[in-house]
C-alpha cells in the first residue's frame, strides 16, 4: 500500500532523534489487529470430566482476564479435591474399559483427528491464545498453533509403533496421567503433555494454568468433536490447590508437571514413596555464548529471539548472555539499536513484538527483580518506547556490567529482561554457564564448527542451540539437566516418560 | 551384625590358643575411596563373622570400617572430581578398562568364591555368582561403545536445522547396593553407571562387606582410575540420606532399603531435583538371572543433550 511520503517524513522529524537502525520509517505502521469477531467464547466454563461438561462440585469459578485489557474473558470453574477425584476416576474407567486394550492403530486415529482438528481451528485459537495469554499473535499463530498440532501428529504416529522406539522391547502403558502445565505456552504444553500420553496408552487429567485456561478448554472441545472415548482427556480448571489435589491423588500413575523449580521441588518430595512415576520440566537461566568470530548480526537477532521472545516467559530463554570481551562494546550498541524497533503493545496488532506480561502478579515480580538489577549495581538499558496506558506491559530491558552473584544473574526471571556478562577465554564462558543451577538450554555463537562441538559437549544443559535459538520440534527431545528437572518431551526419547518398559 | 558384647565372648574362647605351624597373615579390610583402601575418618567399626569354614585359615571375625556421613561426603568430592576426566575418555577406552577388570575378576576366582562362601553361600553358589559377575563385566565392557548407538538420534525437525540427541553421563550416582547377591550385586549395579561415563559413591552390602572390598582389590588393579567407583562400608541408613541430599550428587540408586529408607532418600533427593531409582528386594533377586543386565540398566542414569544448528551457505 503506498503512503503519504511526506506525513511520514513529519513523523520521523517529530522524533527527538533519529534512530540508528532504519526499518523503514519512511512508512508508519497503521494499527493491524487480528479480528476477534468469530472467536467464539463461552460466558462460563465447566469441567471436561468423562466426556460430559460438569459444574464444579465446589460450587466456585474465577474470571480469567485478558492480561493486555484487564478485561474479564470468561469465568472458568474452580475444581476443588472431589472434582479432581471425579475426574481421576473417569480417567481410571476409561482406562480400564477400553483405552489400554485399543490396539494402538486405532489409538493412533484419535490422536490425528486432535491434530487436524487444531489445524481446521488455527486461527481460533490462535486468537483466544493471544487474549488470553497476552503473547503476540505473530507467535501463538506462527509457533504455538502450528506447533501443537504438529506434537499431535508427531506422537498419533508413535501409538502403533511402541515395540519398535526401545529396540524391540515391549511396552506398556503406565495407567492415568495428571499433567499439570504452565501459562507460558499454554495450548502448547497441552499438547506436549496429551499427545504422547495418549500415543503411550495412557488416561490423562490435564490441569491448565489458572491465568489461561481457554485454549484447554477450548481443546477440550476439540477431543468431545474427535469422539474421544468418554474419559480419555479429562480437563479440570484452577490454581495451585487444584494441581496439589491432582499430583497427590492415590489412583494417578504418572504425574508431570512443567513449572517453577520451586513447585518441582514440592510435588517430588510429595510423591516420595509413592511409586508414581514423574517428569519434571522446570525452569532456566539460559546462556547464551557470543564468541567474537560469530556473524555478530546473525548473533544480535537470536539474542533478541533468545530473550523478547513470548516477553521472555520462556523457561528455555537466553537470559544470561556472555559476550567475549573483545566485542561486547559492539553487541551492546547493536542491542540498543535494535531494542528500540521493537514494537510492544497489543498482542493481538500483527506488528507487535513483545506483548503483554501474562499478568499482574509476574508483572511484579519482574519489575521487583528488575529493582534489586539496579540496586546491586547493574546498568539498566530500557527500550524507550510507550506503553499501553492499560494491561501489563514491561519494555525490553537489559543489564551490562551484571556480577555473577547478582540476583538477576542467578535467578530465573521469566520477563523480557536480559543480563550481560562478559568471558575471555571459551574454558571461561564453559564455567560461568555452567555456575548455575539450572540445565535447560544454552545458545553458542561461533563461525567455528569445532568450537560449537567442543562448547556443546561441556555445557550442561538439555537443549544446546548452535547459531540459533528457541528452536521447537516434536521430533526433537526437550527437557533438562540438574535443577531444570528430568525427563523429555518430544522424540524418541520422550516417549519413555509414558511407558514402562518392559 | 554388630555383635553384642555377650556374644564377642564367644570368639575370646580362641585367645591363647597357640596355631599349629605358621602363622598367618590377616588382611584388614578397608573401604575404597578415591583409588585407595581408607579406614573410616570416625575410626568406628562393625564386626562381620564368618562361617567357619574346615581348613581355612582366615579368622572367624573381621573388623569392618563402619561409614560416617563425612566418609560419604569425602567420597562424593572424589566421585565428582572423576567424573569429568572419566566422561571424557573415549568409550573404547572406557570398555577397554571394564575388560580389564573382567580379566582381574577371573584371576581372583578363588578368592572371590571363597569369600563369597564365608558369608554363607554353599560353593556351587557362589562358584556360579563368580562366573557370572564376570561374564556380566564382559558384558558392559563391550557395552561401553554401543550406548550411543542404540539411544541417541537424529532429529528429523521441520526446518533448515541440523538437530541430534546424544546421551551423557549424569555425574556422580549414589549406589545403595544389594544386600545380595553380595558380588553379582555389585557388579550389576555399578557396571552399567560407570560405563557411559558416570562416577559412582556405593554402599556394599552389611550382611558381606568382606566380598565388596575384595571386588574393590579388582577395580584397583583393573587401571580404573581413582575415584571412579567409591565403596563404603556400614548402615546404608546411615550414610544414603546425606547423599542423598548432597548436591553434587546426580542420582541416587536404592537396591536395599526398607519402604521408610526409601522414602527418606527420595524425598531427600528432591531438594536438588535428584535422579531417584528405587527398586524392590524382587528386582535385586532378579539380578541373578539374564534379566539382570541390559540398556535398562544403563539408560536409567543418561541424560540426554539436544544440538541443533542451521544448515544453510
Amino acid at each position: 500500500m503506498k503512503k503519504d511520503i511526506t506525513k511520514a517524513g513529519k513523523a520521523q522529524l517529530a522524533r527527538t532523534q533519529k534512530p540508528s537502525l532504519d526499518f523503514g520509517s519512511a512508512w508508519e505502521y497503521a494499527p493491524s489487529p487480528e479480528s476477534t469477531d468469530h472467536v467464539k467464547l463461552q460466558a462460563q466454563y465447566g469441567l471436561f470430566i468423562g466426556g460430559k461438561w460438569k459444574a464444579p462440585k465446589s460450587k466456585k469459578y474465577f474470571a480469567t482476564i485478558s492480561p493486555s485489557t484487564e478485561q474479564k474473558l470468561a469465568e472458568v470453574a474452580d475444581a476443588g479435591a472431589a472434582d479432581v477425584d471425579d475426574a481421576v476416576k473417569a480417567a481410571r474407567s476409561a482406562y480400564d474399559t477400553y483405552w489400554k486394550k485399543m490396539p494402538g492403530k486405532e489409538r493412533a486415529k484419535y490422536i490425528f483427528r486432535i491434530a487436524r482438528a487444531l489445524q481446521e481451528k488455527a486461527r481460533e485459537f490462535a486468537i483466544v491464545e493471544t487474549m488470553d495469554g497476552g503473547k503476540p499473535i505473530k507467535e501463538s499463530r506462527d509457533l504455538d498453533v502450528p506447533l501443537a498440532a504438529a506434537h499431535f501428529f508427531y506422537h498419533g504416529g508413535w501409538a502403533d509403533k511402541l515395540d519398535l522406539a526401545f529396540h524391540g522391547r515391549k511396552v506398556r502403558p503406565l495407567g492415568v496421567a495428571g499433567q499439570i502445565i504452565p501459562w507460558n505456552f499454554p495450548l502448547l504444553m497441552a499438547a506436549w503433555k496429551i499427545a504422547p500420553a495418549l500415543a503411550g496408552g495412557n488416561t490423562v487429567v490435564l490441569k491448565p494454568a489458572e491465568t489461561t485456561p481457554l485454549s484447554s478448554l477450548m481443546l477440550a472441545q476439540i477431543i468431545e468433536e474427535a469422539e474421544l472415548p468418554p474419559g480419555v482427556v479429562n480437563i479440570v480448571t484452577g490454581a495451585g490447590q487444584t494441581g496439589a489435589a491432582l499430583a497427590s491423588h492415590k489412583d494417578v500413575n504418572k504425574v508431570a508437571f512443567t513449572g517453577s523449580t520451586e513447585i518441582g521441588k514440592l510435588i517430588q518430595r510429595n510423591l516420595a514413596g509413592s511409586g508414581k512415576k514423574l517428569t519434571l520440566e522446570l525452569g532456566g537461566k539460559a546462556a547464551n555464548i557470543v564468541f567474537a568470530d560469530a556473524s555478530i548480526d546473525q548473533a544480535v537477532e537470536g539474542i533478541i529471539n533468545g530473550i523478547y521472545f513470548n516477553q521472555g516467559h520462556v523457561c528455555c530463554a537466553g537470559s544470561r548472555l556472555l559476550v567475549e570481551e573483545s566485542v561486547h562494546d559492539l553487541v551492546v550498541k547493536k542491542l540498543r539499536d535494535r531494542l528500540s524497533t521493537l514494537r510492544v503493545g497489543d498482542p493481538l496488532d500483527k506488528n507487535t513484538d513483545v506483548g503483554a506480561i501474562n499478568s499482574r502478579e509476574q508483572w511484579e515480580r519482574i519489575n521487583e527483580l528488575v529493582a534489586a538489577g539496579e540496586a546491586e549495581g547493574g546498568e539498566r538499558y530500557t527500550a524507550p518506547c510507550k506503553l499501553p496506558s492499560k494491561g501489563f506491559f514491561i519494555a525490553p530491558t537489559f543489564f551490562t556490567g551484571v556480577s555473577m552473584s547478582s540476583r538477576i544473574a542467578r535467578e530465573e526471571i521469566f520477563g523480557p529482561v536480559l543480563s550481560i556478562m562478559t568471558f575471555r577465554t571459551a574454558e571461561e564462558a564453559i564455567e560461568k554457564a555452567n555456575n548455575t543451577m539450572y540445565g535447560l538450554s544454552a545458545g553458542v555463537w561461533t563461525d567455528k564448527g569445532a568450537k560449537i562441538f567442543w562448547m556443546a559437549q561441556r555445557l550442561k544443559a538439555g537443549v544446546i542451540w548452535g547459531n540459533t535459538f528457541n528452536k521447537f520440534d516434536p521430533s526433537s527431545p526437550f527437557g533438562g539437566y540438574k535443577e531444570s528437572g528430568f525427563g523429555r518431551e518430544g522424540g524418541r526419547q520422550g516417549l519413555s516418560a509414558y511407558v514402562e518398559v518392559l | 551384625m554388630v555383635k553384642k558384647a555377650t556374644q564377642d565372648r564367644a570368639y575370646i574362647t580362641s585367645i591363647g590358643t597357640v596355631a599349629a605351624g605358621r602363622v598367618s597373615v590377616n588382611k584388614a579390610y578397608k573401604m575404597y575411596v578415591g583409588g585407595a583402601f581408607v579406614r573410616s575418618e570416625s575410626g568406628r567399626y562393625f564386626q562381620v563373622e564368618a562361617s567357619a569354614i574346615a581348613g581355612s585359615a582366615d579368622p572367624e571375625v573381621v573388623n569392618i570400617p563402619l561409614g560416617s556421613r563425612k566418609d560419604g561426603r569425602d567420597a562424593v568430592l572424589v566421585a565428582k572430581n572423576a567424573h569429568e576426566p572419566w566422561a571424557a575418555r573415549t568409550a573404547y577406552n572406557r570398555g577397554q578398562i571394564l575388560y580389564r577388570l573382567a580379566e582381574v575378576l577371573e584371576s581372583r576366582r578363588s578368592e572371590l568364591t571363597s569369600s563369597l562362601t564365608r558369608a554363607g553361600s554353599t560353593a556351587a553358589e557362589a562358584l556360579s555368582e563368580v562366573s557370572a559377575s564376570i561374564d556380566r563385566a564382559v558384558y558392559y565392557a563391550g557395552f561401553c561403545d554401543k550406548i550411543s548407538s542404540l539411544v541417541a538420534s537424529h532429529n528429523p525437525v521441520s526446518g533448515p536445522h541440523f538437530g541430534f540427541t546424544m546421551p551423557e553421563s549424569m555425574g556422580v550416582v549414589a549406589i545403595v547396593a544389594p544386600e545380595e547377591p553380595a558380588l553379582l550385586g555389585l557388579v550389576s549395579t555399578i557396571l552399567p553407571v560407570i560405563a557411559s561415563g558416570n562416577t559412582a559413591v556405593v554402599i556394599a552390602s552389611r550382611r558381606d562387606p568382606r566380598t565388596a572390598v575384595v571386588f574393590c582389590e579388582c577395580l584397583a588393579t583393573s587401571d580404573l582410575p581413582g575415584g571412579v567407583v567409591n565403596v563404603l562400608t556400614g548402615d546404608a541408613s546411615e550414610i544414603a540420606p546425606h547423599l542423598a541430599k548432597h548436591r553434587e550428587v546426580n542420582a541416587i540408586d536404592t537396591w536395599s532399603a526398607d519402604d521408610a529408607l526409601r522414602t527418606l532418600l527420595e524425598r531427600e533427593g528432591s531438594g536438588s531435583v535428584k535422579r531417584v531409582r528405587s527398586h524392590d528386594g524382587r528386582a535385586c533377586a532378579a539380578l541373578r538371572d539374564e534379566d539382570g543386565q541390559g540398556l535398562g540398566f544403563i539408560e536409567k542414569f543418561l541424560e540426554f543433550k539436544t544440538v541443533w544448528h542451521p544448515v544453510g551457505i
